[in-house]
């Protein structure tokens, strides 16, 4: 590559790709600071019990062990978690989970660390335990804490509009649907990591993988008992998270530990079984549809129940439960419904954020739902969605109002338009012996930013160095999807610099703003729109500091350059080095603060579920398109082709915009296809990679993304990319299935031992079954 | 036990037991943490590297394994401060998202290259599917290693 400028709207290759791909990038996983310990942790047996006794002593004469730490350490509150601090560091008076950490050890080398685990004794009383959601809500149900007023319910809430349920009886065509929808595991490469050491001044300096250094300081203090002055937290690039790593994983224990190691450095980083058995999953789902249109196929009333089991603790457990009810009703105008929601605390594995965020499991639900009232209606299944979809202006179902930039109906007419699309059925006719072929469809949207009460808020900082480059202070993490990398691209375009003018300081609570998660496709919305601001205030005043430096220089006359600013009438030039040594340090900083657009929803809804991000404002929206192929003697299914049609804004970058699209798809592909997180009685019984398993290079086919630019209010016109193609291969590929079969399998994931049992029940095919 | 091998094309002799994984002798040891470790069990392909020019895992060998052997690991490729050409494929083509799998991937990549110059896509796709991505959909790797086919050929 040249160090031209690319300007936005195109490629410019990562300027993280090259460290990483030389293997010189440092994760959180790659510190080994000198003269370290490594620590580990000795987890619940149990799913719930009370603890009665730990016995340490001879954990602690291991040689090579520096410490064994309880709760009893912890000076603090001893719990994290946001918005409802309820997840102990360490567990004190009972677990909830397997899988809760217990003791925490630090020792010399691995081994010592193992044998020491080995040794400590636990004396539990066990406690009736509930692993079903449904059970979990019944009045003489265990309790995972017993002074809550509403025991093991989370958070409910309902949407209504109009009669809501009393309307279905004016449909002239009405279907009913059940779907029970997996776990998901993140499985990011890197595994929870990090290392943590008192500094000489008494700070605790933490390096962990997370989505969320400014958030983790807070909620350390708070556990700890530290200030949150006294705590430091830099977040190098992440080796993936996808809202796995939202929120607090080791950080907690690595910062107890290096209170107690004796001044020395503690590193932790979790193996594959242990973080499969101590990560946050996607919430397993149980849906309950019906949905009912008029003869010419308008949608009249919908009716919705989700139960979502949120595990042990709340985490971000309520926020994905409001998304879930939010994106319930899809991209269509339904002017009669009701829908209802519960997200239930069960002594099973925590759920929490994953990528999609909730979206993923209402749009499998209403997307498998439209199809089958399409199917019943006799109305082609993209025409139905036309139909229906909503225009800006338009209210969805879940009462949502479209009041920002919204293109799925260009989406749809755009995949109505392709030639898998219209050759569709030439292609389902000519499957081979033993195989049948089937054509799915699904349309869908994601909601950016945190919702109407909590402020989306991002501090950009750059700085103009002494040498007269310039330095960009993220305050985002980059868990892979290259905000990073793109907060160059954008500074570069403002500043009229290449990007090797640039250098970019990883998220630091020391030294960069606090500016949110890493989440919710807003990384680069609000931090590069910030960036954008201190970065147009940093030119003005270069451009300022010149006309003072260059005597008859006038403002308008004057041109930022690279490395230089240009008077264009005289053709004087006074370079960027010159102008930062005239400034002192305050002047060569810019800080701009941005608060993302929020809906104001004029309709009365639960002020729980408003507080948790019910509606957004801000929306991407896409159309897919699947064509799958099924061994009959096998049950295997075959993705042929993959079609994504994607409105996420204008486009900053092909590349990483194309990236996420990609990802987003093969991810929710492992979703609907192969990955089947087996929790049973509490038992993860998934504890590797041979028996999670993720699409690999070999399952999946070229896929191709076409992109529907509307303008929205993002940096130059985008709008979040990161999450919009993870939401509709469930219900995509569902459908090709569907249509293939001759009925719908309602559990995920659609395993080949699920097609055969469907096959081998029906060998003559027929209608959809229940 | 004392063991020698070429790591890099450097001779390097080093004290170690026996059953030390080669995974953890690179990143603890010799302090070399380009080499990754995304599952301990020879799953997820991470931890690639070329033992006499062949792809391995090296979570699953042991120390023991490497005496009088040459090491290749993603440290090694780069030659006279240039990327080997599979490296700039995958920076150029947008290969790269967390980047944790790419070193894996990229010996892989280059381990397949050196046996078959020219992959087919389904080839490509045959021989990285040892090495799991959770970030790309792989599409971007398939290419960039095409591209660095053409280039190489």
């Amino acid at each position: 590559m040249t160090e031209a400028l690319a300007p936005i709207g195109t490629v410019l290759t990562r300027s993280d790709a090259s460290a990483k791909v030389q293997g010189c990038e440092k994760y959180a996983a790659d510190y080994y600071p000198q003269g370290m310990l490594w620590a580990g942790v000795k987890r619940s047996a149990y799913a719930h019990a009370k603890i009665l006794r730990i016995e340490t002593s001879k954990a602690v004469e291991v040689t090579g062990v520096a410490a064994v730490l309880t709760s009893g350490d912890i000076r603090g509150s001893n719990r994290v978690g946001v918005p409802e601090m309820d997840q102990p560091v360490l567990a004190d008076d009972k677990v909830r989970c397997k899988g809760d950490p217990v003791v925490l050890v630090l020792a010399e080398n691995k081994k010592a660390l193992e044998l020491a685990l080995e040794k400590i004794e636990i004396d539990y009383e066990v406690l009736p335990a509930v692993f079903d959601p449904r059970e979990a809500l019944k009045p003489d149900a265990p309790l995972l804490y017993e002074q809550r007023p509403g025991k093991n319910l989370l958070l409910s809430g309902t949407l209504e509009r109009g009669n809501g349920a009393a309307s279905l009886k004016d449909c002239k065509f009405v279907v009913e649907g059940r779907f029970k929808l997996p776990w998901q595991e993140h499985a990011y490469l890197e595994t929870e990591a990090g290392v943590a050491g008192i500094n000489s001044e008494g700070i605790l300096e933490i390096t962990a993988s997370t989505q969320t250094p400014f958030r983790d300081r807070n909620e350390l203090s708070h556990a700890l008992g530290l200030p949150a002055d006294k705590i430091r937290v830099t977040a190098p690039y992440l080796g993936g998270a996808f809202g796995g790593k939202d929120g607090i994983t080791v950080q907690g224990l690595l910062g107890l530990g290096a209170m107690h190691s004796g001044d020395r450095p503690v590193k932790m980083w979790t193996s594959r079984e242990e973080s499969f058995l101590s990560s946050t999953k996607r919430h397993p789902a149980e849906l309950h549809y019906r949905l009912g249109c008029t003869q010419d196929g308008i949608l009249l009333a919908m009716t919705c129940e989700v139960v979502l089991d949120t595990g042990a603790y709340a985490a971000l457990g309520g926020a994905v439960l409001a998304m879930v009810l939010e994106h319930a009703a899809g991209v269509y105008r339904i002017p009669n419904v009701f829908i209802e929601g519960f997200c239930v605390y069960t002594n099973n594995s925590v759920a929490s954020a994953f990528r999609g965020f909730g979206a993923p499991q209402g749009l499998a639900g209403i997307e498998q739902m439209i199809d089958l009232l399409a199917d019943e209606a006799g109305i082609d299944a993209l025409k139905f969605r036309l139909k229906n979809a909503v225009n800006r202006g338009d209210t969805t179902g879940s009462g949502v109002l479209m009041s920002n930039s919204t293109g799925i109906i260009s989406c749809l007419k755009k995949v109505q338009r392709h030639p898998l699309w219209i050759n569709r059925q030439d292609w389902v006719n000519n499957a081979p012996a033993f195989k049948k072929r089937g054509v799915g469809t699904a349309a869908g949207m994601q909601g950016t930013g945190y919702g109407p009460v909590i402020l989306d808020i991002a501090n950009a900082k750059t700085e103009l160095l002494p040498d007269g480059r310039f330095r960009i202070y993220s305050g985002v993490a980059d868990m892979g999807q290259g905000n990073n990398p793109t907060n160059i691209h954008i500074a570069g375009e403002i500043l009229n610099q290449a990007p090797k003018d640039f250098e970019l300081l990883q998220p630091d609570t020391g030294s960069c703003l606090p500016s949110g998660s890493s989440s919710a496709s807003r990384t680069t919305f609000s931090f590069g729109n910030a960036l954008i601001g201190a970065c147009k205030n940093l030119k003005e005043r270069i451009l300022t500091r010149a006309c003072n430096l260059m005597m008859g220089a006038y403002f308008e006359n004057l041109l930022l350059a690279r490395g230089k600013v240009l008077d264009m009438t005289s053709g004087r030039e006074i370079s960027l080095q010159a102008i930062a040594s005239s400034m002192t340090e305050q002047e060569r900083i810019s800080i701009f603060s941005y608060i993302a657009p929020a809906a104001k929803h004029p309709e009365s809804v639960n002020s729980e579920i408003r507080f948790l991000g019910f509606p957004h404002r801000i929306f991407s929206f896409a159309c897919h398109l699947a064509l799958v192929e099924i061994d009959e003697l096998s049950g295997e299914i075959e993705v042929c082709d993959y079609l994504a049609c994607t409105d996420a804004g204008r486009i900053l970058n092909p590349q990483i915009y194309e990236q996420q699209i990609h990802g987003g798809i093969v991810q929710g592909m492992g979703y609907v296809l192969w990955e089947d997180f087996r929790i049973h009685n509490g038992d993860v019984l998934c504890r590797n990679l041979a028996t999670y398993i993720l699409p690999t290079a070999v399952d999946i086919p070229d896929l191709q993304s076409l992109a529907v630019e509307t303008e929205e209010t993002g940096p130059f016109g985008m709008k979040g990319v990161g999450e919009i193609g993870i939401n509709l291969p469930y219900p995509a590929i569902s459908n090709a299935v569907a249509q293939a079969l001759g009925r719908r399998i309602y559990e995920g994931p659609l395993t080949a031992e699920r097609v055969l049992k469907c096959l081998n029940s029906n060998p003559t095919g027929g209608k959809s079954e229940d | 036990m004392k063991i020698s091998f070429r790591l890099n094309e450097k001779m390097i002799e080093i004290e170690t037991a026996p059953d030390r994984r080669v995974i953890d002798l690179l990143r603890e040891d010799l302090g070399i943490t380009g080499t990754k470790e995304g599952c301990g069990s020879g799953e997820c392909g991470a931890c690639t590297v070329l033992i006499d020019g062949v792809s391995k895992l090296s979570c699953l060998m042991l120390a023991a394994q490497l005496e009088g052997r040459s090491i290749t690991t993603i440290e090694g490729l780069v030659q006279d401060g240039k990327l080997h050409p599979v490296q700039k494929a995958f920076v150029s083509h947008g290969a790269v998202q967390c980047g944790f799998c790419s070193p894996g991937m990229v010996m892989s990549a280059v381990d397949l290259l050196q046996r078959n110059p020219l992959p087919g896509r389904q080839e490509i796709r045959r021989a990285v599917s040892g090495n799991l991505c959770r970030c790309t959909g792989y599409q971007k790797i398939i290419d960039a290693i095409q591209s660095a086919a053409k280039e190489l050929d």
